[in-house]
């Protein structure tokens, strides 16, 4: 007891340097919390938007879909392996896709296009669909009509309640043919989207491309992208060997590559951050040994054990690195919490992805309390190991040495 | 009478690989209970040297120190902090005490590394501190005291812990003549009355008077060594020269 009242005196005997060993502990967690919560709310947001954009965290397909995308490639529909696939915990949500290629045309216009069969409830909870709709309304289940894609709208000079015709070819080399009307318009941000796809019930689908009860794929959605590869590695193997199951950073390479990139980079910045903290940590620890040294050598000579004043040091940082953790901590709540309400926008490559698929450049700092910790423990573990300095020099002192003058 | 330090050919060298220097050169030095004795000599005469020795600070490079029975040049560092902590007192020349703690605290610090409870350390400073005369000034800090306070302050603590004996290494070097004497009366008088041993080194003529016993050394040997004849100025003087 009276050696934490000593030490606690001892951190107050030279206030600045105290002040300065806590302000750069403080200043630490608040900007790696900062940077590390800026950088996740940018990639949560990223993936968020990436994966309710169209492709979801994870698709089912039959065995060899994704490198040859046509119709022969489906698989039947299983209740049985919907059932399987929802029982998981992290599994929020199923739905089933049938897509092929159609030939859609109006009166003097044919262009090509996708035609996507969706269970319009179920493929509203994972993509928000519904949302994108921008005239008309979206689809009922069993609806007859289609929703068209604003783009491709325009190239064939179709408006709301026109009546497009669909001519591909069908399911093992079946003829596809049939007419639909238009029963809304949805507006995609992604050029790509925009300008060739369509939607109809799967049943609509199915009917158009003799593919009774044929699916193409499951398109999942995930309580939380961190549980992606562990719920992938279950479901792939609860499938077994006809089907394949595809993240989306299987089915989106180029964005994964952006985010390791971006990482790396905030990652050299926390270095940098970290190296800087180390360096005034450090000399404030070498002022204290070179303020100290006399004292200590006196200590020892009347009888202090070393392992006594050891722990006495240990004391000092511990209640100084803590509390400058804490306080970066408390400090940081507030800053992190503003910018989550207040998003930054930003510019860049990220904006440019973004803008590519048609988001807003905003991001909102991630709350998370993982950052806080990780951060903070970080800076903790970087103080208290910079402090085992004078605890090494304490077991090489020599009281003689240490008084001479 | 009860020896309480008894040296036997104690040498120190330094720089044993290129020039040698015999800090302390086959010193044999027996002490009794309750002597009170300066060791004098001109500067690099190795006093430092050879209170350390005896305080087991450092190590001699030959002989023996057997300090109430006990070799203490056979103790290891832990054993040898452990052993200064419970025999023997320390007055440093100057920063004896821990700056952020009061005067009592730094006299009871040792007390608390000894694990003495509270109310016999109450009580032991207590009366320390009525015998050097700084009552009204416990709950000063080192630096609200004049220099020759905190030497009396340090030398409260060393006896505090109830030691075997007091080692001083030039104790008022840093003090004007009135502290200087001041200091030295408290000790003669914690001697004659308590029966405390002490042995100090010093410089100054007048603290040199106060000593019962004069150990004098030139190039660490003891020239001479006398209770009985009082060394003079004379004396001192001449051993300065080289
Ligand atoms: N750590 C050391 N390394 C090398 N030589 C040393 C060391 N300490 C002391 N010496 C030498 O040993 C000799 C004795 O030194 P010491 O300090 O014991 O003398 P002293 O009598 O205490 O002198 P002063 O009156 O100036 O305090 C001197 O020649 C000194 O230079
Ligand atoms: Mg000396």
């Amino acid at each position: 007891m009276w050696l934490i009242k000593l030490a606690w005196k001892n951190i107050w005997r030279n206030r600045s340097r105290t002040l300065i060993t806590m302000a750069a502990i403080f200043f630490a967690v608040i900007l790696s919390v900062l940077t590390s919560s800026l950088q996740d709310g940018v990639f949560d947001n990223l993936v968020k938007n990436m994966v309710s954009f169209y492709s979801g965290y994870m698709q089912v397909h039959k065995k060899g879909y994704w490198n040859e995308q046509i119709l022969d490639n489906s698989f039947e529909a299983s209740p049985r392996a919907e059932q399987q696939i929802l029982a998981n915990k992290n599994i929020t949500g199923i739905s089933p896709r049938l897509e092929s290629f159609a030939l859609a045309s109006s009166a003097d216009v044919t262009k090509g296009c996708l035609v996507v069969g969706i269970s319009p409830e179920e493929e509203n909870n994972i993509t928000r669909l519904k949302e994108k709709v921008t005239e008309g309304s979206y689809l009922r289940d069993d609806d007859p009509g289609i929703l068209l894609s604003e783009g491709l709208s325009k190239r064939l000079q179709l408006h709301l309640h026109d009546t497009i015709v669909l001519i591909g070819q069908g399911y093992h080399g079946a003829t596809a043919a049939g007419k639909y009307p238009i029963k809304g318009m949805v507006k995609f941000g992604s050029p790509d989207l925009n300008d060739k796809t369509l939607f109809m019930t799967l049943s609509s689908a199915q009917d158009l491309y003799g593919a009774y009860n044929m699916l193409t794929s499951y398109v999942i959605a995930l309580n939380d992208n961190r549980n992606l590869q562990k719920t992938a590695a279950s479901i792939r193997s609860g499938m077994g060997e006809q089907y394949e199951v595809m993240t989306w950073e299987e089915m989106m390479p180029d964005v994964v590559q952006h985010i390791r990139t971006d990482t790396a980079s905030s990652r050299i910045i926390q270095g940098i951050l970290y190296l800087l903290i180390c360096f005034g940590i450090f000399g404030t620890l070498l002022m204290m040994m070179v303020e100290r040294k006399f004292e200590m050598g006196m200590l020892v000579a009347i009888g202090m054990k070393k392992i006594k004043l050891i722990l006495l040091l240990l004391i000092e940082s511990v209640i100084t690195v803590v509390s400058g953790c804490l306080l970066g901590i408390m400090a940081g709540v507030p800053v992190v919490w503003y910018l989550n309400r207040h998003p930054i926008s930003l510019s860049g490559e990220t904006a440019d992805i973004y803008e590519r698929f048609g988001f807003e450049p905003v991001f909102p700092a991630s709350t998370e309390g993982v950052h806080f910790f990780t951060q903070g423990l970080i800076v903790l573990v970087i103080g208290l190991l910079l402090s085992l300095y004078p605890m090494i020099k304490v077991t090489r002192l020599k009281p003689v040495l240490a008084m001479k003058r | 009478m009860q020896t309480v330090i008894d040296a036997h050919n104690v040498s120190k060298v330094y720089n044993a690989d290129t020039i040698p220097v015999y800090a302390v050169n086959n010193v044999h030095l027996h002490l009794q209970k309750g002597e009170f004795t300066a060791l004098v000599g001109p500067s690099g005469s190795g006093k430092t040297t050879l209170l350390n020795l005896i305080g087991g600070l450092d190590k001699p490079d030959s002989g023996h120190i057997i300090i109430n029975g006990v070799d203490i040049t056979t103790l290891s560092a832990n054993e040898l902090i452990n052993f200064r902590l419970k025999n023997i007192g320390f007055v440093f020349q100057s920063f004896n005490l821990i700056p952020v703690l009061t005067a009592k605290e730094n006299a009871e610090f040792i007390l608390q590394l000894q694990k003495v409870h509270k109310q016999e350390r109450e009580k032991r400073i207590e009366v320390l501190f009525k015998e050097i005369g700084l009552s009204d000034k416990l709950n000063e800090r080192p630096s609200k005291l004049s220099g020759g306070q905190q030497q009396r302050v340090a030398v409260a603590r060393a006896l505090a812990s109830r030691p075997q004996f007091v080692l001083a290494d030039e104790p008022t070097a840093n003090l004007d003549s009135g502290s200087a004497s001041n200091l030295l009366d408290i000790m003669a008088q914690l001697n004659k009355e308590e029966g405390i041993t002490f042995l100090f080194s010093t410089h100054d003529q007048r603290v040199i008077d106060r000593a019962r016993r004069v150990i004098t050394l030139v190039d660490g040997q003891i020239a001479r060594d006398t209770a009985a004849v009082p060394v003079t100025h004379e004396t001192i003087v001449s051993n300065e020269k080289p």
